[in-house]
């Protein structure tokens, strides 16, 4: 079997969507966290992929970009989780529902 | 010595002075009503009174020079304009300009306005010297007279409309002058409303002007409703001349107090009584007479309308002279007076005999404003009293009121050679003479009634038996100086003033009559027919013998045997009570207008279209349904994170899916 782009993007699309579907049902501030880091990578891959493809160096340029922003922004969503978690004692967003109308 | 003062006013200028200086008086006097309200008046009293009577006699002085000056022009026209002081309105289809024209008319108007009003401005210093209001009564006493000078003194009816507004509103303003007193004050706004129904009329025939004017083509640039141009434009008034003459005199039935709008002038009585001499009786209710006369050509225009003018004035003559016969306040008897003489000047105006009109309405203004005055300083004397049955006798304590009232009373009557003599028969005559036998006879009646009135009023206060107790009686005094003077100038000019109008029949030459004639085309077009001589004569004498005869009767009647009326009043109980209580017409526009209209007002546009429909469900209902609708949608806002994060998903796979496919 000859992998293409579009096993790549399949395994792409796929990871976004159990990403996605961690983020929305999970109440564990921290695993939503880890969904959204997951999420990212998916379009990591996807990226790669079509750099790949096309013979394109800037798909590659840009994952470098992710990662960094995402290392970045694990340190600072940690920070407010730890921060919330000493304010609240908890980490589980459903019990943080400050935004009621 | 009017050479030197020409050399520095010019006769335009000195015209526009006759305006000016009651508008200066009523700004001095409002300034200081404001400055001094919370506060005692003090000297400020003695200012108070040399403006708001010099200031007046000033443009009286000017009118008479005016008037001077004219009367020496011979042969020559010697009416003029002052042009426009400044364009008040310019628009493309029409330009409204401030200017003033003096004329023959207008002239006699303003020198009565100014000289009985300067008169009784005179009084009200003493009249009104106690009141603490006296800054505030001067200020819009002065007002007055100027917006009345705007109405005889406009050259154009836009302005003229100004004045006769303005007038409206110091009417409402003196007669509510004790407003504290809730009857007062409901009178002013009785009379402020009765003469907008009036005054609705008034404007519909001013927008029918513009359309003739606007169809004419006439040049804009010169006013659509000035006099002059009016006049020039006369044949284009023909097809809607009935139309826009009785629109333009239901105004006049406002403002003059005619039937069916004439409940509101008895009730005017509630003001002081020099501002019922002044403007109830000797000028403000003149001004429907004034207009008809100032748009004679216009009415001319129309027979119809013409005779629906002077229907409507023998019917209120002969009507309101039966109500006068009952009414037991003094000031009441004289409204109704007013009302009926009303009506005589306006059954001349529409028999055609224009400067009939005005001659009885310039009597009328001496002798009414002397008997009003003499009433004043009656119920001055008697502290508030006004009803006659609680009088009498008090030609002994007043004896100037006493014969002045006297003089005023057989000037009205119409008693030669008394001034009310000679304007009365030239309306009688002048109703005789052009065939309107009918309307003669309801004036001749009215006449009779009209002298019976008022001597029973001069036989139950002056004469007869004194039905004041003792102590009060010791009391009663004449009235002060300031007061007296008006008195006898008034009683100098009722007894003589008919000298401007002796017919030709008498060996006079009806002065007034051919000072006017420039002016009232129609009338000098039925030129009198000179075989008539005769019959004027045994006319005049008929109505002359006719007046004295009630003039004795009314005065022996209630001078000595006043159980006679009593007696008389029993038999006939049932006419009597149905005059007595003025035909009960106050009850049945009650009951026909004002009530259904206050019902309509309160159900149905208050309770019903305000507070259900407009309160209930336009206002209130937008708020509830944004309230229930922000309710709904809220419930949306449950605050937990991930719900949101799940609705952006669901658009975005929403969006994203529409764009790919």
């Amino acid at each position: 079997m000859i992998i293409t782009v579009h096993h790549y993007l399949v395994l792409s699309i796929l990871l976004f969507t159990i990403g996605a579907i961690g983020v929305v049902t999970r109440r564990n501030a921290l695993i939503i966290f880890m969904s959204i880091e997951l999420m990212l990578n998916a379009v990591n891959i996807a990226f790669l992929a079509f750099a790949r493809w096309n013979l394109l160096i800037e798909g590659k340029m840009i994952v470098l970009f992710v990662l960094a922003v995402a290392a970045a922004e694990a340190a600072v969503g940690l920070g407010i989780v730890i921060s919330i978690y000493r304010n609240r004692q908890t980490v589980y967003v459903d019990e943080m529902r400050l935004l009621k109308g | 010595m009017l050479d030197s003062l020409y050399q520095l006013v010019s006769i335009q200028t000195l015209a526009w002075l006759i305006v000016a200086f009651p508008l200066a008086g009523a700004a001095v006097n409002a300034l200081i009503a404001v400055g001094t309200a919370k506060r005692e008046m003090g000297a400020y009293r003695g200012v108070v009174s040399f403006f708001g009577v010099f200031l007046p006699l000033l443009a009286f002085a000017a009118s008479a020079a005016i008037f001077v000056t004219m009367t020496n022009f011979e042969g020559v026209d010697p009416s003029f304009i002052t042009g426009s002081l400044l364009q008040w309105a310019v628009t493309p289809g029409l330009v409204v300009d401030i200017g003033l024209k003096i004329d023959q008319l207008s002239i006699v108007m303003a020198l009565m306005v100014t000289g009985v009003g300067t008169l009784i401005h005179l009084y009200s210093v003493g009249y009104m010297g106690h009141d603490e209001g006296y800054a505030r009564y001067f200020a819009e006493l002065n007002l007055f007279l100027f917006f009345m000078l705007v109405l005889v003194l406009a050259d154009n009816l836009i302005l003229m409309f100004v004045g006769w507004e303005g007038v409206g509103l110091c009417s409402y303003l003196l007669i509510g002058f004790w407003f504290e007193d809730k009857a007062k004050a409901r009178a002013g706004t009785k009379a402020f409303v009765v003469n907008r129904i009036g005054d609705g009329f008034f404007l519909a025939g001013l927008f029918l002007v513009y359309a003739v004017m606007a169809s004419a083509n006439a040049p804009v640039g010169s006013g659509y409703f000035n006099f002059e141009m009016m006049s020039r434009y006369n044949a284009y008034f023909v097809p809607a001349a009935t139309l826009i003459s009785l629109l333009l005199f239901g105004g006049a039935i406002g403002k003059s107090a005619q039937i069916p709008l004439y409940v509101w002038l008895p009730d005017a009585m509630a003001g002081p009584t020099p501002v019922s001499a002044l403007i109830h009786a000797a000028t403000m209710v003149t001004a429907g007479v004034y207009m008809v006369v100032r748009l004679n050509f216009i009415f001319a225009l129309s027979p119809f309308a013409l005779s629906v003018v002077a229907t409507v004035g023998a019917a209120t003559a002969l009507f309101a002279a039966t109500m006068g016969l009952t009414q037991t306040d003094i000031k009441k008897i004289l409204a109704y007076s007013t009302i009926s003489q009303l009506g005589y000047m306006f059954m001349a105006a529409g028999v055609g005999a224009f400067s009939a009109a005005i001659g009885h309405l310039v009597t009328h203004a001496f002798f009414k404003a002397l008997l009003f005055l003499c009433a004043g300083s009656v119920i001055h004397a008697m502290s508030g009293e006004q009803d006659i049955r609680n009088m009498g006798s008090l030609r002994l304590r007043m004896p100037v009121t006493c014969w002045t009232f006297v003089i005023a009373a057989l000037a009205i009557a119409g008693v030669a050679p008394a001034s009310g003599f000679f304007s009365k028969d030239a309306i009688l005559w002048q109703t005789f003479e052009r065939g309107q036998y009918g309307l003669w006879a309801v004036g001749f009646i009215a006449a009779g009634l009209t002298a019976f009135y008022i001597f029973r009023a001069v036989g139950m206060v002056f004469f007869g038996e004194s039905n004041i107790p003792p102590e009060k009686w010791k009391r009663v005094h004449e009235s002060p100086t300031s007061m007296i003077i008006p008195l006898i100038i008034l009683a100098f000019l009722s007894l003589l003033g008919g000298v401007i109008e002796v017919p030709k029949i008498l060996g006079g030459s009806d002065r007034l009559g051919a000072w006017l004639s420039r002016l009232i085309a129609y009338e000098t077009a039925h030129a009198p027919d000179p075989s008539m001589a005769a019959r004027e004569i045994i006319v005049m004498v008929i109505t002359l013998l006719w007046s004295i005869h009630f003039v004795v009767l009314g005065w022996v009647i209630y001078a000595q045997r006043r159980e006679w009326p009593d007696a008389v009043a029993k038999k006939i109980s049932i006419i009597f009570r149905l005059v007595a209580n003025k035909y009960y017409v106050d009850e049945i526009y009650d009951r026909l207008i004002v009530r259904p209209l206050n019902w309509v007002s309160t159900k149905v546009l208050w309770q019903t279209l305000d507070d259900t429909f407009i309160d209930g469900l336009a206002v209130h209902g937008t708020a509830r349904a944004v309230g229930v609708w922000a309710n709904i949608v809220s419930m949306a806002e449950t605050g937990v994170l991930q719900q949101y994060l799940l609705y952006f998903l669901i658009g975005a796979v929403v969006i994203v899916g529409y764009l790919a496919l």
